[in-house]
Formats: structure tokens, C-alpha cells, sequence
């Protein structure tokens, strides 16, 4: 089995060949385009799950090099496959979820003109990020980064005649360079410090094996992470780097639910989990890395509470969770945040794909009105329930999950990331606390987007009213699916504290090999008693409560209290609905000095200087030869004239030398 | 009778050559103080060749009158070429080739 790694990336690469070469004009069938992309990531699916059933006992890893990349002196760089317990997992997640969204898009996107385009940037997507994770050094890494930078950019402006969508695709793309730096530096810089130990390499398990050379808590090994933590940043939407990611909405949302839910954005967790070994070397790094994504969490909570387009709260929704993530790498619960990784992806994916349902049938029922209200608003939204049963119970046993209520996926996750930020050894307790204020947080606004999406009476225009529909099967199913595995995703990590019918934590048993060396090594566990855990969880179930039933009071059974909140802090509410201005701050910060040095560059230097020195060096010829023009005088004694003038000269000189 | 003498007779037959050169409107006064010019340089010639007791110089004469034999027959026949076309020869009425 060991040499066929390699057909996992090879299917949704030639999905995105096949699709892009030939889908405009001689396929051209959409259930061909879509069949083609769909069938190339379940393959993949399908490849992957025969490798991953033959995992544990004693294969612990499958290699593959398929070709030597680059090979310099002591450097040997492959096209290298590295199949073990964390990139099987993550596998899973991207071919597993990526097929049903692939499904999902085949309804969604019915009718568009860029169809072919669609599902072949699609299928690169998904090739991109295969690479990312099965790469077996850093480099294939990030080839797959880069990649899915790209991708994000192609499909964010797939809408490409709206301006506002090739603004947000150049915002992201942007962005991710900026992290992208930093990959490379921290990158740089590694390899240069091993190679200074004679270690050349940048092998992902090279790089574990020799790692404790840097030094543990040293400055290189704190510079190397912080480094690499930025890139994190960057693809994962933590503070700073995290406003694209709202803006990323103006893609399709199959897009939003793929790459900005459940895959690309969890790149920069996989990387750090990937790394683990350099992340615990630098416990200066991992406190930065756990204290940025509690603030992530709360701040990006907080712009929840007031957006009003549904996929913009979904968006805020996830930068806060993959903050839940990062803290947990940065407390050292490596597990904790790879489940929860694998628990998003289901119930954020859900969600996403629930909320296209809602915005195709409330686009459908407005255009068939012939109004132009924004589909996506939810306070055009209210009631509709009853429309779409199928996608209102999928949305809110998703909202469970995402609120951790016991005992659907998000419960289990969430609750072991809380716990460790409260029990490691490199746990901080201000980091819990802001870990549970921000859950409280996303239990409210999480069904305050239920409520008035599907409760509440239905403020759609009368015209449009009565047009909204349930999605078709392409639709639900997907929908159905996710929710069965939001609902029933967790329970592969029970934690032993209320484990009374022994199942075991499979996942961490199955993810010990990646990270259990470094843990013992390291001296990162949860220290505390079962009962301080069940507590925590009691607490958390509470909180999580407390916000729920907040939602439920202003908007499901009071709904004129938002309204008078609104009013009485209006300050806040206008600092809260501009997302804190940030938006701003980078446009002052950045944005507009860099505009004005390109305007510099181009009125100050290459206008003046650059053309002035052409267009002056021609207007210089100009004024000689307007000059020397008039000895042409066209009299023939004035040239005799010259001529013995000259020789006189000539025979001077000649005789004087 | 010294070798100067002839120089400078022959100095100052080239000095008037191009002074009228220089100076004369009509184009065929001009072709005949260049044949002037031509003459002193083969006096010149001449005479060195009779001072440095070479036969060189007297050699060379020939050549220089060949040539000025047929400069004067292309020099006149661009003159009647002009003066069918500019009824002039007047040196100072034939200035259109300028800026």
C-alpha cells in the first residue's frame, strides 16, 4: 500500500486540469463538470480511508517519495508523501467534507456561467491543501500553503465583475502573503541554524529529531516559532492578520463553507501541530500563541453580536473558533485542538452549507418577486422554519454543537481545550477565562442567528413571502450529513474524567505517536483531579446556558429588546458593528501610506524623473540641432570658408607640435 | 635662384588661388583659381624635386594634372547642368539646399 500515497493529490489535480482545460467548451454538461470534481475528492476520500484503517499496531507511517525535487550537496529536498496519524485525520476531514461540499456546490451553483471554472478551482483547492498536509518537509508544505493562498484568491473573486469581490480577494491574498513572510523567515532561519549543526534539512521528521540542537527557551528556537506563528496568523485569521476573512464572504459560500470553515484556515493549526516539537522547545512562543487566540476569540465574539448578514456572523464566528484552536496549541493540548478542528469543520461546514441553503431560497423567492432586498440580511429573514424544516433542524443541532452542549461534538472538544487552558502545565488561567467568556459569547450570538433567521415572525417582503422553498437533495443531504457527524463526532474523544463506560479517548490514543513524545518530553500535561474537571465542564455547560437563554430572552421571546440595548449603548454598539474599526486603523496604517507611496513613485519619480530624463535628453538633441542647423546656410563661400579655415588649423597644429 | 624663391612664388599663386576661391561670385572664376591653386602645388612639387634631386615630385605633377584635367571637365559640365536649370551661375543664387 505504501506507493499509492501518491493518488490522493493525483485525483483533484486532474479534476482541476480536466475541468479547467476542457469544461467551457467541450464538456460543457454540468453533471459531467460537477460529477468529475465531486468523484476526484471522494476518490482521494476513498484512498485515504484504505491507508487510514491500516494505521496503529505497528505501522505508525507511510512514506512515499515520488521524485527528487532538490538535491545540493548535503540538502536533499523530495516530492515526498508523509502519511501519519495527524495528516490521515486532517485527510479525512479535507476529502471527507470537501466531497460533500463538492456535491452541495453542484446544486448551488446551477445555471453560473463559470460552472467549469468553479469545480476546477475547486479541485486545485483541494490538491493544494492534500499537498500541505501529506507533504513530507517543509517546502512541499508549502507549496500547498502558497497554493491554497491562490486558490482562496481565484475563488473569493469568482465573482470578478463585482468589484467589491476581487477587493476582498486581493485583501486576502495580501494578507496571507504578509503571514507567508513570516513562514519563510521562521523557515529560513531554521534551516540555517540546524545547518550551522551540521543538520541540513528541512524533513518534517528531521526537523523533530534534531530540534532540541536549537536550545530549549532559546532566542533562535522563540524568533524560529514566533516566525512561523505569523504565518499561522495569516492563513488562520488571528489577530493581526485576520480581517480578510469577513471580506472572504463575498465568495460563493460553498467556498466559504471549504476553504474559510473547515480547511485552509486550519492550515496554521495543522502547521503548528505539524511542528510540535519546535512549538514546545519555546514556551515564551506558546504562551503568545495561546494569549493571541483568546483574544482572537473574544474580539472576533464580540463583531458577532451585531452583524446582520448571516455569512458575515458565520465568518466572525469562525475566526473565533479557530482562536479556541490556537489556544489550545498554545497551552499544549495538541489533541484538544485538532479535535476541535475536526468538530468545526463538521458543525462550521454545516453551518455555512445551511446558510447557502437559506440565501438560494430567499434569493429565489426575492428575484422571483422581482425585488432587490439582499438575500443575505436576516432581518429580511424570520420564521422560516417552517419553509425549511431540513435545513433549520441541520442549522440549529449545528448551533448545539458550536454553543457545547452536552453531549453533541462541539461539547467534547471545546470543553478539553477549556480544561487544559485551566490544568497545563503551560496552561494560564487569564487565558481560560477569556476562553470561557468567549464560548459564553458564542452560544448567544450563535442563536441569535438562529432566532431570527428560522424563528420569529417572517420579515421577508409580502411579495416574496410565500416563494421560500427546501432546497433540493444535492442541498440537504450534504447538510444531513454534517449534522450526523456534528452530532456524533465526538464522542471519539471522550475525556476520561466522565468516561464511565471505559470507551477510552480514541483520538488521542490514535494521535499519540505525533504528539505524545513531545508532551513527555516536554513536561506538558492537564494536571488535576477528575472531579476539578467535571466541575469545569458543569461550568462550561452553564455558561453556555446562560448565553443561550440571553438569546432566546431578545430574540426569540421579547424581540423589541434589541432595539432598546441598541439605543441605550449606542456607543458601543456603533464601536461593535464597525468591528472595532480595525478595518480603519489598517487602512491608516497601511493602506494609505502605501497608496501614497505609489502615487510618489509613479506623479513624483517616474512621471518627473524617469520621463523628464527621456523626454529631456530628446528635448536636449532638440535645442543642439536647432542650433547647429543654421551652418547648413546653403552658401558655397561659407562652406570654402570652413574648409580652408580648417586645414589652417589642421597644418597650426601640426606645425606646433 | 634658391629653392625659397620658387616656394614662395608658389605660396603666392595658392594665396590668391583661395582668396578667389573664397571671394568670387561667378562659378567658372572660382573653377579657375582652384586650377590656380592645382598649378602652384605642381610648382612646388617641381621644385623640391629639383632641390632634393629626387624625380618623385616631377612624377607626382603628372598625377596632379590628370586629376585637374578631370575635375575642370566634371566641374564644367555641372555648371551648364546648372545654368540650364538656374540660368545663373552666380554662386550666391544657389543656396535652396539649407535648413
Amino acid at each position: 500500500m505504501d506507493n499509492k500515497l501518491w493518488l490522493i493529490p493525483f485525483f483533484p489535480l486532474m479534476g482541476a486540469i480536466i475541468n479547467g482545460l476542457f469544461g467551457k467548451r467541450f464538456i460543457r454538461n454540468e453533471a459531467v463538470i460537477g460529477g468529475i470534481g465531486t468523484g476526484a475528492v471522494f476518490l482521494s476520500f476513498l484512498v485515504t480511508c484504505a491507508h487510514f484503517f491500516q494505521l496503529g499496531g505497528e505501522t505508525e507511517r507511510f512514506h512515499q517519495v515520488v521524485a527528487s525535487w532538490m538535491s545540493v550537496g548535503k540538502l536533499q529536498i523530495d516530492w515526498g508523501f508523509l502519511f501519519d496519524p495527524l495528516s490521515a485525520l486532517m485527510l479525512m476531514v479535507i476529502c471527507g467534507v470537501g466531497s460533500l461540499i463538492h456535491l452541495y456546490s453542484i446544486g448551488y451553483m446551477h445555471g453560473e456561467e463559470g460552472f467549469y471554472r468553479f469545480f476546477s478551482y475547486l479541485n486545485l483547492f483541494v490538491f493544494s491543501m492534500i499537498m500541505l498536509v501529506l507533504g513530507n518537509n517543509a517546502l512541499v508544505m508549502f507549496l500547498g500553503w502558497e497554493g491554497v493562498g491562490l486558490c482562496s484568491y481565484l475563488l473569493i473573486g469568482y465573482y470578478f465583475e463585482k468589484k467589491s469581490a476581487g477587493d476582498a480577494a486581493k485583501k486576502a491574498f495580501v494578507m496571507n502573503r504578509v503571514g507567508d513572510f513570516g513562514f519563510l523567515v521562521g523557515l529560513g532561519v531554521l534551516f540555517w541554524t540546524l545547518g550551522s549543526h551540521g543538520v541540513w534539512t528541512v524533513n518534517f521528521v528531521e526537523i523533530s529529531e534534531n530540534a532540541h540542537l536549537l536550545g530549549a527557551g532559546g532566542t533562535i528556537v522563540t524568533l524560529v516559532t514566533l516566525c512561523f506563528f505569523l504565518g499561522a496568523t495569516g492563513k488562520s485569521a488571528q489577530i493581526p492578520l485576520y480581517t480578510w476573512l469577513p471580506d472572504a464572504m463575498e465568495g460563493p459560500t460553498p467556498v466559504s463553507a471549504l476553504i474559510h470553515a473547515a480547511t485552509m484556515v486550519t492550515a496554521g493549526v495543522y502547521m503548528i501541530g505539524r511542528m510540535n516539537v519546535l512549538f514546545a522547545l519555546s514556551p515564551t512562543t506558546m504562551a503568545v500563541v495561546a494569549v493571541i487566540g483568546a483574544a482572537t476569540a473574544l474580539l472576533a465574539a464580540s463583531i458577532g453580536f451585531a452583524q446582520n448578514d448571516i455569512k458575515r456572523v458565520l465568518a466572525y464566528s469562525t475566526v473565533s473558533q479557530l482562536g479556541f484552536m490556537f489556544m489550545a496549541m498554545g497551552v499544549g493540548a495538541f489533541t484538544a485542538g485538532i479535535f476541535h478542528l475536526m468538530t468545526h469543520a463538521f458543525f462550521k461546514a454545516c453551518l455555512f452549507l445551511g446558510s447557502g441553503s437559506v440565501i438560494h431560497a430567499m434569493h429565489h423567492a426575492l428575484h422571483h418577486a422581482h425585488l432587490h432586498d439582499d438575500p443575505q440580511d436576516m432581518r429580511n429573514m424570520g420564521g422560516l422554519r417552517k419553509f425549511m424544516p431540513i435545513t433549520h433542524a441541520t442549522f440549529g443541532i449545528s448551533c448545539l454543537a458550536i454553543a457545547g452542549i452536552p453531549f453533541f461534538s462541539g461539547f467534547f472538544s471545546k470543553d478539553e481545550i477549556l480544561w487544559w487552558t485551566f490544568a497545563s502545565t503551560r496552561g494560564m488561567k487569564l487565558v481560560w477565562i477569556m476562553g470561557a467568556i468567549a464560548a459564553c459569547m458564542t452560544a448567544f450570538y450563535m442563536f441569535r442567528c438562529l432566532y431570527m433567521t428560522f424563528y420569529g415572525e417572517q420579515k421577508t417582503h409580502p411579495k416574496a413571502k410565500d416563494h421560500v422553498h427546501e432546497s433540493p437533495w444535492v442541498i440537504t443531504v450534504p447538510l444531513v450529513i454534517l449534522a450526523a457527524l456534528a452530532t456524533v463526532g465526538g464522542f471519539v474523544g471522550i475525556p476520561h474524567a466522565i468516561d464511565v463506560l471505559h470507551l477510552g479517548n480514541k483520538l488521542e490514543h490514535f494521535l499519540a505517536p505525533v504528539f505524545q513524545h513531545t508532551q513527555k518530553t516536554y513536561e506538558i500535561a492537564a494536571h488535576g483531579s477528575a472531579s476539578t474537571e467535571i466541575l469545569l465542564m458543569v461550568l462550561s455547560v452553564v455558561i453556555a446556558a446562560v448565553g443561550i437563554s440571553a438569546a432566546t430572552i431578545m430574540y426569540l421571546k421579547n424581540p423589541e429588546l434589541p432595539a432598546k440595548f441598541t439605543s441605550m449603548f449606542s456607543g458601543l454598539h456603533r464601536r461593535v458593528y464597525n468591528k472595532w474599526y480595525v478595518d480603519e486603523l489598517y487602512d491608516a496604517l497601511f493602506v494609505n501610506p502605501t497608496k501614497s507611496l505609489g502615487r510618489f513613485c509613479w506623479k513624483g519619480f517616474d512621471l518627473k524623473v524617469v520621463d523628464g530624463i527621456v523626454n529631456g535628453t530628446g528635448k536636449l538633441v532638440n535645442a543642439f540641432s536647432a542650433a547647429l542647423r543654421h551652418t547648413q546656410s546653403g552658401l558655397l563661400h561659407n562652406y570654402a570658408l570652413t574648409m580652408v579655415l580648417g586645414m589652417v588649423v589642421m597644418v597650426a597644429i601640426f606645425i606646433l607640435k | 635662384m634658391s629653392v625659397y624663391h620658387y616656394l614662395t612664388v608658389s605660396a603666392i599663386l595658392f594665396a590668391l588661388g583661395t582668396y578667389g576661391v573664397l571671394t568670387r561670385r561667378n562659378a567658372i572664376v572660382i573653377f579657375m583659381c582652384i586650377e590656380l591653386m592645382l598649378n602652384s602645388v605642381n610648382l612646388t612639387f617641381i621644385a623640391l624635386s629639383r632641390h632634393l634631386n629626387s624625380l618623385d615630385g616631377q612624377i607626382f605633377v603628372f598625377f596632379v594634372m590628370t586629376v585637374a584635367a578631370a575635375e575642370a571637365a566634371v566641374g564644367l559640365a555641372l555648371m551648364i547642368a546648372l545654368f540650364r536649370n538656374r540660368e545663373t551661375v552666380d554662386v550666391d543664387q544657389i543656396n535652396i539646399l539649407k535648413w
